[in-house]
């Protein structure tokens, strides 16, 4: 086959790239749903945003290099070529190029995405519309909400299991823990992820931007029932969110003479 | 060729031993000191072992595409094979505890079992003392031993599926508290204790291993052969072998510091106030990410243990077969270093949502970001490599620049994994898993099967049928990608890894055709090595003879005899030069060995001549 060898190669840049672009495209992605899932969060696109960057400039890089690699097997294969190989045991000045200009764009993407990183995980919001403990437990997420008083381990504490209820619009802290083993809080649609470990309470913060109900994933290996370790997170008015509150306070009233003390 | 250079190999081998007789043959095949019968013996453990990771994977893969046997093609109820073996009375549907113990295995065995001892323990040892130009390892007895601790390590590994409560369970990765809390899974009693006794035993292995190729590569080269005249395998070698004894210490430490958790109530890594089945631990005071620090220390070196020797024998391949010298051959050296320098301050990459430190978190950041550098280097040097040169498209050639091209997938990954808030949202899911297979599978692999097409005829002074190589390249190049490749469009949905069943969220509802296709295109992966394994063990008996420089290739070990005796060399090489001296205009041929004395001088006598180079 010879130089042909080289449209083998030239299927993955090309191939490679279709399927990007197939899954990106803004008419095939409704068809597919290939691509990130709906972003209903305040800062979600931040992360969308920054991995577009990221795929810009890498994608650029695979091609280039991909069609370098194809260029060179297609022309320079032994029995096309008729000039003899180049003696060259290489040359300082293209090292010192190829050397410096990835490192400033890696150091531009280093530098670039820092805010992002102290938004999502350093700068926690400071008067937080609502906050909620989310204790992952083999195999649940077992909920607290701190009740009218908006303390925790007090009386009126309210109870919750798998369906967490959050208002719109309004900034929301959780104190993520775990109960027994690593457990992992993942959002799909608010690009949020965080691991629960035993023995630390970690705060993760998002605000929704949108009503509906979406997925909550358990994304570390937590055992054998890891895969349907499945929570909802049901994004409401305001309105709703505090009269689910009044429901749950109801609801434990009645059973609060029958069910004894549950301090998970 | 001199007549110095008529050897029967078989004698060769037996020297020093007591002839003839059962014990003849278990001190020669069995328990040999030789470097290359314990780099054959490696060699073909690992493809066996290679070939049960391969069938573990598709256990999985079976279970992704179909969950609970569930519209499974031609009807097949439950998993095949597997599932009427394990799960006979439920229809052969596998349970969801041996779903994680199946994944579980299929990264152990890959990464302990087949990569790590491919690399090093069986090109390692075939390799290093026959391009260095010794005569063997400096410490023979250790090097098998080295070897016999793998069987072991493997039977304990193996043993586990059969103790009560079945194998591991907690990933690869072995995270407390669900691998240490004996309550917490079911693989996680004794199945976990046999896993960690097991890589204890590998542990032990690679360890021997290294301090036997240090002392080697830095005590016992040829004369002449200065530490830059060293081809870059044995650079690689050598640099993964420092990696090997710095890191491996700690993983060993964090392996027993989990088993006496498990076993004598210690609570290195077990938190106060946890429960485990609704009852209170026994212990506590611990911190799980203590593990993940200690394990992710030795086990980010070890992913460039994992490649660093395929990028060596890669840049070999490529420099023979473009007939010119490596582009940049220092600076292929000092990424090599730079490379395993950064590798041992990059762990924390892995735990960006561990619940570390968020500020750790960017320094890690910074760090992974520039050990992309040297890897960069690396592939522009390959390609400056073959600008210019005079291709041949040979079966190692076309594996070793499958290599190139799939390490700019593998490596470009690793970019969005590396920028913190990306991670957030792709970690864990199936972008790691596709950015880790174009690393290790597309690349490292697609490596050392170049690397033993390369080296078959050193091996067994046979060569492998090129049709049926190229036969095996083109449907492994294939497959590879349709596998590995929609597994990133996976991962930007947010697809998780090590889920049983996926399709009962609503936004990875879709994904079910998707990983149908990537099923199948494994199961073609998987079959297209039997194109390979006939190729193999046919080419072992009745592959075509060649002499001992087939390629035309200048290392070292192209002017021993192939296969090569006990003692690997019937002259005392003289190395002149270093090993890439292809397209030299001082000689009339387009390659010029490393012993080949400069033009002006006269030959001393009892060095064989270069051969001509076999049609390819």
């Amino acid at each position: 086959m010879g130089r042909y060898w080289s449209l083998l190669f030239l299927l993955v840049p090309v191939l490679g790239t279709a399927l990007f672009v197939v899954a990106y495209d803004e008419h095939s992605r409704p068809l597919l749903n290939h691509w990130f899932p709906k972003d209903v969060s305040e800062y979600g696109h931040v992360i969308d945003n920054l991995f577009m960057v990221i795929l810009w400039l890498t994608g650029a890089v695979f091609i280039g290099t991909q069609l370098t690699l194809v260029w060179f097997m297609w022309k320079y294969e032994a029995n096309v070529s008729n000039e003899p190989a180049k003696f060259t045991h290489g040359s300082h000045n293209i090292e010192v190029i190829w050397t410096v200009i990835p490192a400033a764009t890696l150091l531009f993407i280093a530098i670039y995405q820092l805010n992002a990183w102290a938004d999502t995980k350093v700068r926690e919001p400071n008067n937080p519309g609502m906050t909620v403990e989310v204790v992952g437990r083999q195999f649940e997420w077992r909920l607290r909400y701190p009740g009218p008083d908006k303390r925790f381990d007090t009386p009126d504490d309210l109870f919750s299991v798998n369906e967490l209820h959050v208002p719109v619009d309004e900034d929301i802290l959780v104190h993520l823990k775990s109960s027994d083993v690593l457990h992992d809080f993942f959002l799909p649609n608010l690009r949020v992820k965080q691991d629960a470990v035993p023995g630390m309470k970690i705060p993760v913060w998002f605000r929704a931007t949108e009503e509906g109900v979406f997925d909550l994933v358990c994304a570390e290996l937590c055992g054998w029932g890891h895969y349907k370790m499945k929570g909802l997170l049901r994004v409401e008015s305001r309105e709703a969110y505090n009269a689910y509150l009044a429901e749950l306070k109801k609801q434990q009233h009645l059973s609060a003479m029958t069910v004894g003390e549950d301090e998970s | 060729m001199s007549t110095a250079s008529t050897v029967d190999p078989h004698n060769q081998a037996s020297g020093g031993h007591a002839p003839g007789g059962v014990s003849h043959f278990i001190w020669t095949y069995v328990f040999s000191r030789d470097h290359k019968i314990i780099g054959l013996q490696f060699l073909f453990s690992t493809l066996i072992w290679f070939l049960i990771g391969g069938l573990l994977a598709l256990a999985v893969r079976w279970q992704v595409a179909w969950p609970w046997g569930e519209g499974a093609p031609f009807g097949i109820q439950g998993m095949p094979v597997l599932g009427n073996l394990f799960f006979a009375e439920q229809g052969g549907q596998i349970s969801p505890e041996f779903y994680t113990m199946l994944f579980t295995m299929h990264a152990t065995v890959m990464i302990f079992f087949v990569i790590i001892p491919i690399l090093a323990g069986a090109f390692g040892n075939y390799l290093i003392p026959l391009m260095i130009g010794a005569d063997d390892m400096a410490f023979p007895t250790l090097n098998m031993l080295s070897y016999w601790f793998m069987w072991p390590a493997f039977m304990v590994m193996t043993a586990a599926f059969f103790v009560e409560g079945g194998g591991p369970a907690a990933g690869w990765t072995s995270y407390p508290p669900l691998s240490v809390l004996t309550e917490a899974a079911p693989g996680s009693g004794a199945g976990q204790t046999c896993w960690l006794v097991g890589i204890t035993l590998v542990g032990i292995s690679s360890m021997m291993g290294s301090v036997n190729y240090l002392t080697t590569i830095l005590q016992m080269r040829a004369p002449g052969m200065t530490m830059f005249r060293l081809p870059l395998t044995i650079w690689s070698m050598f640099i993964t072998a420092v990696l090997q004894a710095f890191a491996l210490p700690v993983l060993t430490a964090a392996g027993v510091m989990q088993l006496t958790d498990r076993l004598i109530g210690t609570g290195f890594f077990l938190p106060d106030g946890a429960t485990a089945n609704n009852m209170p631990l026994a212990t506590g005071g611990g911190q799980p990410l203590l593990w993940q620090h200690l394990f992710w220390f030795y086990s980010h070196p070890a992913v460039y243990i994992m490649i660093l020797p395929a990028m060596g024998m890669v840049s070999d391949i490529i420099s023979c077969f473009a007939r010119k010298p490596i582009f940049g051959y220092k600076p292929m050296v000092y990424s090599i270093a730079g490379i395993a320098g950064l590798g041992f301050v990059v762990w924390g990459h892995h735990m960006f949502v561990s619940g570390m430190n968020p500020f750790l978190g960017m320094t890690f950041m910074v760090a992974t970001m520039m050990i992309a550098l040297p890897s960069a280097i690396k592939v522009f040097n390959w390609l400056g490599t073959i600008w210019s040169g005079k291709l041949l498209f040979s079966t190692p050639m076309l594996f070793a620049l499958s290599f190139v091209s799939m390490f700019i997938i593998g490596g470009l990954s690793g970019i969005f994994m590396a920028a913190t808030p990306v991670d957030i949202f792709i970690h864990d899911t199936y972008f790691i898993v596709a950015h880790f297979h174009y690393v290790l599978f597309a690349g490292t692999a697609m490596g050392v099967f170049g690397a033993i097409y390369f080296w078959f005829p050193k091996m067994f002074g046979r060569m492998m049928n090129e049709s049926w190589g190229k036969l095996h390249f083109f449907l492994t190049f294939l497959f590879l990608n349709g596998t590995f490749f929609p597994m990133h469009i996976l991962g930007v949905v947010g697809f998780p890894r090590r889920l049983a069943d996926a399709y009962q969220y609503e936004v990875f509802h879709n994904l079910k055709p998707m990983n149908e296709f990537i099923t199948w295109c494994a199961i073609g992966m998987v079959a297209a090595q039997v194109v390979f394994f006939a190729n193999f063990f046919y080419s072992i008996f009745r592959g075509k003879k060649v002499g001992r420089n087939p390629w035309g290739a200048n290392g070292l070990e192209w002017t021993a005899p192939s296969p090569p005796g006990h003692g690997n060399f019937d002259f005392q090489p003289i190395v002149y030069r270093g090993p890439y001296e292809y397209a030299s205009p001082e000689v009339d041929t387009d390659f010029y060995p490393q012993t080949q004395p400069p033009p002006e001088e006269t030959i001393p006598v009892g060095i064989p001549e270069a051969e001509p180079v076999a049609s390819t």
